[in-house]
């Protein structure tokens, strides 16, 4: 796993840290059970504040994609994948409902847009 | 959590130069940056703890025990680094080194060679024929090599080239992996070893202005630009520092949600480095004096 941390991004580090291991997890580069490196570690490799990776992973921890155990590390959960996939979902539901409403505000019937939808779902799959 | 030192409300005067009401911690395990302008008080602070200077009021404790009297035990627990110069000039590093070990009861050769080599000082070389920034790395081998629990460094980058202060910061942060021992700094060049600072402790004319952990300091000030006609005598109020030429002003607000109620889309909201922070409080206080 990579992570890399932009200084002129205006992102505060700890969420570019939380973005690139969800993100690593998702992908599957990281699965069920794999080790995390320490908070200690993680701050020296990136020569960063401890309290910042320490942050990092309580974030993981709230989302459920991570356990910490003391004195033995952090590890990434064995519920994620079914849990990334409900996220996914939700956010692929608001992305529809946005469409749905910019159909709406362009006078876009809705057999219109089921149209528009199926020739760009189809156009991606060939 | 343990605090390797513990400041209460110490006070201390020189002439007109007056420390007051100082409290803060350096927490175990952390690193802790004491940032301030030149004659802020940082070197006074860290002499304090180094037993070089008694306070005249409040208490300082390293690892929980009062300082009083002198106590060489609790010094020999303290790595220290200073940019001032207390080795014998004369001397070479090993001569130097044999007078410095025998006060360590837990001194490591094995550690010392190491660094020596790490750090390219040759132990034959005279004190004096040293560059400031090869002073520095001595310092800095000593203190390293004596399994201490707290290193003190005062100004430590200074006369180190920018290669070096980056090695500086593996060399601290692999001291802290075990999580037992704890780092503190004083700087007034507050842009490189602020990076692995995990607290930070601000004076400013021999006043505490905080004590607080490094990545809250970042997210609660926001630096303001915009244009001269948003400042009247109410938003000017908002700055705790502010800058205003002919073509717009910055200032910098320790507060950023008023910030944000304040100028919404107005203005500029960026977020500050500890270098803008440390510049606006310091020139804000100046202004309102």
């Amino acid at each position: 796993m990579n992570i890399l941390i932009s200084n002129s991004s205006g992102e505060p580090i700890y969420a570019q840290i939380v973005a690139q291991i969800r993100q690593s997890i998702i992908q599957g580069e990281l699965e069920a059970g794999a080790a995390l490196p320490s908070i200690r570690q993680l701050a020296k490799n990136l020569q960063i504040s401890v309290i910042t990776t320490k942050r990092a992973y309580e974030e993981l921890e709230r989302e459920g994609l991570i356990d910490s155990m003391v004195g033995k590390g952090s590890f990434v959960s064995g519920i994620n994948r079914e849990f990334i996939r409900e996220q996914r979902l939700k956010a692929l539901e608001a992305k529809l409902a946005e469409a749905a409403e910019e159909s709406r505000a362009l006078q876009i019937g809705r057999d219109e847009l089921l149209h528009m939808l199926s020739m760009i779902y189809e156009g991606e799959e060939s | 959590m343990s605090e390797a030192v513990k400041v209460s409300d110490v006070g201390k005067r020189y002439g007109s130069f007056e420390l007051q009401g100082i409290d803060f911690s350096v927490r175990q395990g952390f690193i802790t940056g004491l940032i301030g302008p030149n004659g802020s008080g940082k070197s006074t602070l860290i002499r304090m703890m180094m037993q070089m200077v008694r306070p005249d009021s409040g208490s300082i404790e390293l690892f929980g025990h009062r300082l009083a009297g002198e106590s060489a035990q609790l010094r020999e627990r303290i790595g220290y680094v200073s940019d001032e110069n207390y080795f014998y000039d004369h001397l070479t590093i090993k001569r130097m080194k044999k007078i410095l070990s025998p006060f360590y009861g837990s001194w490591d050769e094995e550690k010392f060679r190491g660094y020596l080599e790490r750090f390219e000082l040759s132990e034959n070389k005279k004190i004096k024929e040293l560059s400031k920034g090869m002073k520095m790395k001595f310092s800095l081998a000593v203190a390293l090599s004596h399994s201490a629990d707290l290193l003190i460094m005062d100004e430590p980058t200074a006369g180190l080239d920018p290669v070096f202060r980056r090695e500086l910061l593996d060399l601290l942060t692999e001291e802290i992996q075990d999580d037992t021992r704890s780092i503190l700094f004083s700087s007034h060049i507050t842009n490189d070893l602020d990076r692995i600072a995990d607290y930070i402790v601000f004076v400013n004319k021999g006043r505490l202005v905080f004590d607080e952990t490094k990545d809250d300091v970042l997210e609660r000030h926001v630096l303001v630009k915009g244009g001269k006609e948003l400042l009247d005598d109410d938003v000017r109020g908002l700055f705790t520092g502010i800058r205003e030429t002919d073509v717009g002003f910055e200032g910098l607000v320790s507060d950023r949600a008023a910030a944000q109620r304040a100028f919404g889309d107005l203005a500029l909201l960026e977020r500050p480095s500890l270098e803008e922070i440390v510049y606006f409080t310091s020139k804000g206080a100046a202004a309102y004096v």
